[in-house]
């Protein structure tokens, strides 16, 4: 049988009314579950996986794919209203997401990314399915250098979007560059600036510093504000639902974020986070409306939120193909099918088509079924912004430490949580950007073991970042991010530039 | 088929708060990991086979497992509820962390699974057997890159006896460190390194596909699944095995501790156990008793040097 019957067979199965049913079910736990702070979709998915243990493969399998999407669209709600990221790939929808929340524009930041991740969602499990053979070539041809490539390029497109304040954007990813440090070195075993205490051995968790920084940090320097600051947040400004000017502005992202966040979610250490944060710099770069950047742009929130789901798809590339997991969520599905007897590998679209197609199309059930669920229900998410301020802020704050208590339960993690929150009152305070300190904690890491090993393995030679096309072309790219710009402010271009700086935070 | 479904969701929403856990397995690692399928299988188990009434999970990643350890031991001792589940990497992290708090200061059960550590190229590699790879590392060690696991664990220190062994010196090679399994594999089948090192496990699917080859097994005895000779066959007296296990609060009187290991010998006897074992691809290597607790002993021996000749450990 071809491809496409497989598929149509696959869909066929799924459209049992009791499949169906499954799917509605694992939607709604996934989201539910997923909602709740400092659950991202691997322990979301970890948790309700025995749900599924009782059904035949077919039923399991679209009740796991309803449970995935559902965690990961619950992880944007809680960013978007409540600016307390669950997970490192929603981050980037906090930045622009949380600010459209707190003008009234709740409701087409939800929609922008229930339905950007559906598009991305179709697009890319679309491409998993014809594809991923020879998307997997491609992800194999990156090596340590080639990621150190992709990374550079990360940095200089990421820190132009720092803006005009070089030196408070450059401060504030050289703070986020010295947390990275923190922890065991992992190529060598030991540990840096942990001073003995046991809990900083695994470094700076990314989501407790964007959750500080971002939801603590705010609280503290509302609070620090008091009666004489005017109310900044609206719940609702015009319609729950996107304009016709939304439409517009959002399809263009959804599609970018999904180029962009597919092939990077098929690498094996690319990660969901690097797509959406070049899909942020691009749509950053391309807006027609870059004054909105840092005040809600609806770009920032489609572009990254299709990068997210569409990576999310490209996981499954190499698990499917080479039975590669990496992720920690793809480390459990590969469990999810252990329990029919099967090991994802090499050879399982040979050797169990039926279950493979029948992913894909459970993918594509629980991606509609999403946005069947979730889009009557923004409604009742916005009207959580009505809650009096005082009590929002309470309640941001309760979440934010509940959820790095449930994530990591120690005091050590806690103390963390709040000194990063009062950095982040400061950094608010001075007007300091926030994101380039995520950002250094994301990348940086990243970076240097990537260099690390690239050097390794060429036992010292540097030439050897230079010496594969793929390597040098990205390189070659990062270096002309860098330069062209200057070039342009040298020439007088200067104002558009520092229009493209908005203010971040 | 619904009304399993709608028990199980019924069970998961009002079991857990209402009724008294029996027992409590802490996994020292993130969801997803070895630790962590290892608890959540032992959770299944105990529950289906009524060794237990009801079982809870508890994650708390960090540091090779030496973070959880440390709340353990603090938090459950004298408790006869709670479990840990470590391993072989858990010995490593303990001594290259510096960890304060080690498995002397649990009480250890039994040893309940086990794997063999494997050395495999990628299919179109130039080397074609261990003693060819060993040639290589004799003349240049830095040439050879080995892809593995996280430093100073099981990986690394099977690569460290092997230099040993051979007569290279270990502080000479060169192994580079990989997060998660997909990671190393990707860099071994792009050809990015020359050899990879992991469990038997992660390779037999690409063996079996023709994508790799594996040259040897770490283990006394060959591995089922793979005729890929023993380091001991090929003449290096290396012999590891990655096990994963169970420990016990401190503090236990001698019943409490009796208890807990008749609960877990009842486990490992199962047949729902030995069926899991089945389905995870998981090895039976149950280890009890006086006879694991010298097992043990032994390993950190010859743990603590292997890590210091490596140069992991001052």
């Amino acid at each position: 049988m071809s491809t496409f019957d497989f598929l149509l067979q696959g869909l066929a199965v799924a459209s049992d009314p009791m499949i169906l049913l499954y799917a509605l079910i694992g939607v709604t736990l996934g989201t539910a579950v997923g909602v709740l702070p400092g659950i991202g979709p691997a322990l979301t998915v970890a948790l309700l996986l025995p749900v599924t243990y009782g059904l035949d493969p077919a039923g399991s399998l679209i009740m796991f794919a309803g449970i995935y999407y559902g965690g990961m669209y619950g992880g944007s709600t809680t960013s978007i209203l409540l600016n307390t990221p669950g997970e490192s790939a929603s981050i980037v929808t906090a930045l622009e997401g949380n600010k459209m929340a707190r003008a009234g524009r709740g409701g087409p930041a939800l929609a922008t990314a229930a339905i950007g991740s559906f598009v991305a969602g179709l697009i890319a499990t679309l491409a998993l399915a014809f594809l991923a053979p020879y998307v997997v070539k491609l992800a194999l041809v990156f090596g340590p250098r080639e990621y150190f490539a992709l990374m550079m390029l990360a940095f200089v497109t990421v820190s132009a979007a720092f803006g005009d304040s070089a030196m408070k954007g450059l401060t504030s990813l050289f703070i986020g560059l010295a947390l990275a440090l923190v922890g065991i070195d992992q190529l060598t075993g030991q540990a840096r600036l942990s001073f003995g205490v046991p809990e900083l051995l695994d470094g700076v968790e990314v989501t407790t510093l964007a959750v500080a920084l971002f939801a603590i940090g705010e609280a503290l320097f509302v609070a620090s504000q008091g009666q004489r600051a005017e109310d900044g947040i609206i719940a609702i400004k015009g319609s729950v639902w996107m304009t016709r000017a939304d439409w517009a502005r959002s399809w263009k992202p959804w599609l970018r974020g999904t180029v962009i966040g597919f092939p990077i979610g098929a690498m094996p250490a690319g990660g969901a986070e690097i797509g959406t944060l070049l899909s942020y710099a691009a749509e950053k770069r391309l807006t027609k409306h870059p004054e909105e950047f840092g005040h809600g742009a609806i770009e920032g929130v489609a572009g990254p939120e299709a990068a997210n789901n569409a990576s999310a798809a490209g996981t499954l590339v190499p698990l499917l193909t080479l039975g590669l997991p990496t992720s920690a969520t793809a480390a459990i599905l590969l469990a999810g099918f252990q329990q029919f007897g099967l090991q994802p590998g090499p050879l399982l679209f040979a050797t169990s088509p039926q279950l493979v197609w029948g992913l894909i199309a459970s993918l594509l059930i629980a991606n509609v079924m999403l946005l069947v669920l979730n889009l009557p229900l923004i409604r009742l998410w916005v009207s959580l912004l009505m809650i009096p301020r005082p009590w929002l802020y309470a309640g941001i704050l309760l979440f934010a430490t509940l959820g790095t208590i449930g994530m990591n339960p120690s005091p050590v993690e806690l103390s963390m949580l709040l000194v990063f929150g009062i950095l982040g009152f400061l950094m608010r305070l001075y007007g300091y950007p926030i994101a380039p300190a995520v950002v250094g904690l994301i990348l940086g890491p990243m970076a240097e073991q990537q260099l690390r090993r690239a050097l390794a393995i060429s036992q010292g030679d540097w030439s050897t970042l230079v010496s594969t096309p793929v390597a040098a072309g990205i390189l070659l790219a990062a270096t002309l991010a860098l330069v062209v710009p200057w070039i342009m402010r040298l020439r007088g271009k200067g104002a558009v530039l520092a229009q493209l700086a908005a203010d971040e935070d | 088929m619904k009304h399993t479904l709608l028990g199980a969701v019924f069970a998961a929403a009002v079991a857990l708060p209402a009724f008294a856990n029996d027992y409590t397995i802490m996994a020292p690692a993130a969801p997803g990991g070895g630790w962590d399928s290892t608890a959540r299988a032992m959770q299944e188990v105990m529950q289906a086979e009524g060794i237990a009434g009801s079982v809870q999970v508890q994650n708390v990643p960090g540091a090779g497992g030496t973070v959880g350890l440390a709340q353990f031991a603090s938090t459950a001792a004298g408790d006869p509820a709670q479990l840990i589940v470590g391993g072989y990497v858990m010995v490593g992290a303990i001594l290259t962390n510096a960890s304060p708090v080690s498995l002397a200061d649990v009480t250890p059960i039994a040893r309940l699974t086990g794997e063999a550590v494997g050395i495999a190229v990628s299919a179109d590699s130039p080397i074609t057997d261990i003693n060819g790879l060993v040639e290589m590392m004799k003349a240049d060690p830095g040439s050879v890159s080995w892809a593995g696991g996280s430093a100073g664990g099981v990986d690394h220190i099977t690569v460290g006896l092997l230099a040993k062994a051979a007569g290279v010196d270990p502080t000479k090679i060169n192994y580079v460190a990989f997060s998660g399994g997909g990671e190393a594999l990707a860099a071994i089948l792009g050809n990015q390194v020359t050899v990879g090192i992991s469990g038997v496990g992660e390779f037999l699917p690409q063996v079996e596909a023709g994508t790799m080859r594996m040259l040897a097994v770490s283990t006394a005895e060959k591995w089922p699944g793979t005729d890929a000779p023993t380091l001991m066959e090929s003449g290096y007296d290396v012999n590891v095995q990655n096990w994963r296990m169970v420990a016990a609060a401190p503090g236990l009187s001698d019943e409490q501790k009796a208890a807990v290991a008749a609960d877990v010998d009842k486990l490992a006897n199962s047949a729902g156990w030995k069926a899991m074992l089945e389905t995870k691809g998981w090895a039976n290597t149950y280890l009890a008793g006086a006879e694991f607790d010298t097992q043990l002993a032994k390993e950190i021996e010859t743990t603590t040097a292997i890590l210091k000749d490596i140069g992991l450990v001052q």
